[in-house]
């Protein structure tokens, strides 16, 4: 590991201040640390910002607001949470990793491609214009939505996929103010630039994550979809709400995740389910285009096929009984 | 136990590898008392006040240190292992204030204020603790390599209060790998002390 100066902060101001052009905010840890280990990240200055008062989880008249210090594995059990945010948590990581793993930690998570993990091979991610292995190479759990020449490394995070299906935002605090911006609007697309993974700016920090108010959310699931039964990445997963009228879908909200260089909303799908009972059929007919535009690598074709059933067995699970 | 001075008037041979692998991971003693942790000194370490299995420690730690080296390397409690130092096996796995982390992903700077108990900490003297006993009594080891930081989730996960079918009982220990594949005697264990407490 590269040597770094270690400081604590006790205040937001105080670590806003600490904040340096190669410092790194230190909260779980879990990816910090891991690729600070591995040399993938270097900075100059560690800022702790673990006694920041960043926690609550509180449903508000403008939604439910979740600190960005709160940790996984508590705001999976927290009774105001979504099912489809409580369910994308309790399946990610392991038991200890969400005890640690804070919220705002969660959705800046980097890539798990492992070229992006060994300092020893070229990636565009981690060094722009060294190359992109994984085009050809070891890229099964890669993505196959939103990758570009430079890059096709999947975004990692669960919790990302629910919070993009329900349309909340993140509150970044920097010297320069305070911003909430959308979290589907948050992250970018590799393009040519696959370095700069989101819009956080210079010394900025995530305070808290707000998910609008929509009572019929709460009718929702998150659906994942991996090589192992636990403690492994997706390789398709899906964030699914319905509101149901009448015996019938009246608004729907659906995000993919395990296939896009982004957490995937699928407004398309959206569109398909508006309107249609909630039997087998309508949900494999807006499927259907759910992997519209997907570029399938040499080892990845499968993921298309796997995306739309992971959507259906999703809605399915949520209007089974229909 | 030492309290807040350097721990033990002899060296065993554990203890000399302990300390000499300690300064090459750029751990070193400090006797003097230590504000908590706030920023690095000029040398770039960091002071860090932890209480360890009910004993206040004081380390000067370079910043890079991990929890689990400070603990093995510094403090000479190896009871906690080292397996993929990565966060990805769970056999560094210890309580810091009541709560199952990976200390290999802890850095000991963070640490400052906290309370940690290792696999060391969990009897009551000679008494084994309810999973200790019931890792014994269902053979819920072989090689014994992975033990402490599964007794040590388990012991977490009781306090948790869920994960009561068997199947949730190994989502919930889903992470700390046994490679001898002694699962079946960790899941009866955590029945187990479970009736047991």
């Amino acid at each position: 590991m590269h040597a770094f100066g270690f400081a604590a902060a006790r205040t937001l101001p105080e670590a806003l201040r600490l904040a340096a052009p190669d410092s790194a905010f230190l909260a779980g840890g879990t990816t910090l640390v891991d690729l600070m280990k591995l040399d993938v990240l270097t900075p100059d200055r560690v800022v702790d910002i673990n006694r920041l008062p960043l926690r609550g989880i509180r449903s508000t008249r403008d939604g439910l607001r979740i600190g960005a210090l709160e940790r996984m594995s508590d705001v999976a059990r927290h009774p105001a949470v979504h099912p489809v945010i409580a369910e994308a948590l309790a399946q990610s990581a392991s038991p200890q990793l969400r005890t640690m793993a804070s919220i705002g930690g969660n959705l800046l998570q980097r890539t798990r491609c492992g070229y992006f993990r060994d300092v020893h091979t070229p990636c565009n991610r981690r060094q722009p214009g060294s190359g992109c292995p994984a085009r050809t190479g070891d890229n099964r759990t890669h993505a196959v939505l939103g990758t570009s020449d430079a890059c096709v490394a999947t975004h990692p995070s669960d919790l990302a996929v629910a919070l993009v299906a329900l349309d909340a935002s993140v509150r970044l605090v920097s010297h320069a103010g305070e911003r909430l911006v959308r979290l589907a609007a948050f992250y970018r697309l590799p393009g040519d630039t696959p370095q700069v993974e989101n819009d956080l700016r210079p010394g900025e920090l995530i305070t808290e994550v707000v998910v609008p108010r929509r009572p019929w959310a709460r009718h929702s699931t998150y659906v994942k979809v991996r090589d192992r039964s636990s403690y492994e990445f997706a390789l398709a997963s899906a964030a699914v709400a319905l509101d149901m009228r009448g015996g019938v879908i009246h608004e729907a909200r659906v995000a993919a995740g395990g296939v896009g260089t982004v957490p995937w909303r699928l407004p398309a799908v959206e569109a398909a389910l508006r309107g249609r009972p909630p039997t087998r059929a309508s949900f494999e007919e807006a499927a259907a285009s759910a992997a519209d535009g997907a570029r399938p690598l040499t080892e990845n074709a499968f993921k298309v096929t796997l995306l739309k059933r992971t959507i259906v067995r999703a809605l399915m699970s949520l209007e089974g009984g229909s | 136990m030492g309290g807040e001075t350097p721990r033990g008037g002899g060296l065993s041979r554990r203890r000399f590898f302990g300390t000499t692998a300690a300064a090459s991971a750029g751990v070193v003693l400090t006797t003097a008392p230590a504000p908590a942790a706030r920023a690095a000194d000029d040398d770039g370490a960091v002071d860090v006040a932890i209480t360890v299995n009910g004993t206040a420690e004081k380390l000067h730690v370079d910043p890079r240190v991990t929890l689990l080296d400070a603990l093995r390397e510094r403090l000479g409690l190896t009871g906690t292992k080292k397996g993929c130092d990565r966060g990805q096996c769970g056999a560094c796995t210890v309580h810091v204030d009541g709560r199952r982390v990976l200390s290999c992903l802890t850095l000991a700077a963070t640490a400052d204020g906290r309370k940690v108990t290792t696999i060391e900490g969990l009897a009551d003297g000679d008494d084994l603790h309810p999973v200790q006993r019931a890792f014994v009594e269902c053979d819920g080891f072989q090689c014994g390599f992975c033990t402490s930081g599964q007794i040590m989730s388990a012991a977490a996960l009781l306090k948790e209060g869920h994960a009561w079918t068997d199947e949730e009982i190994r989502e919930a220990m889903s992470g700390n790998i046994c490679r001898c594949g002694a699962y079946p005697g960790i899941v009866e264990a955590i029945k187990t002390a479970r009736r047991a407490d």
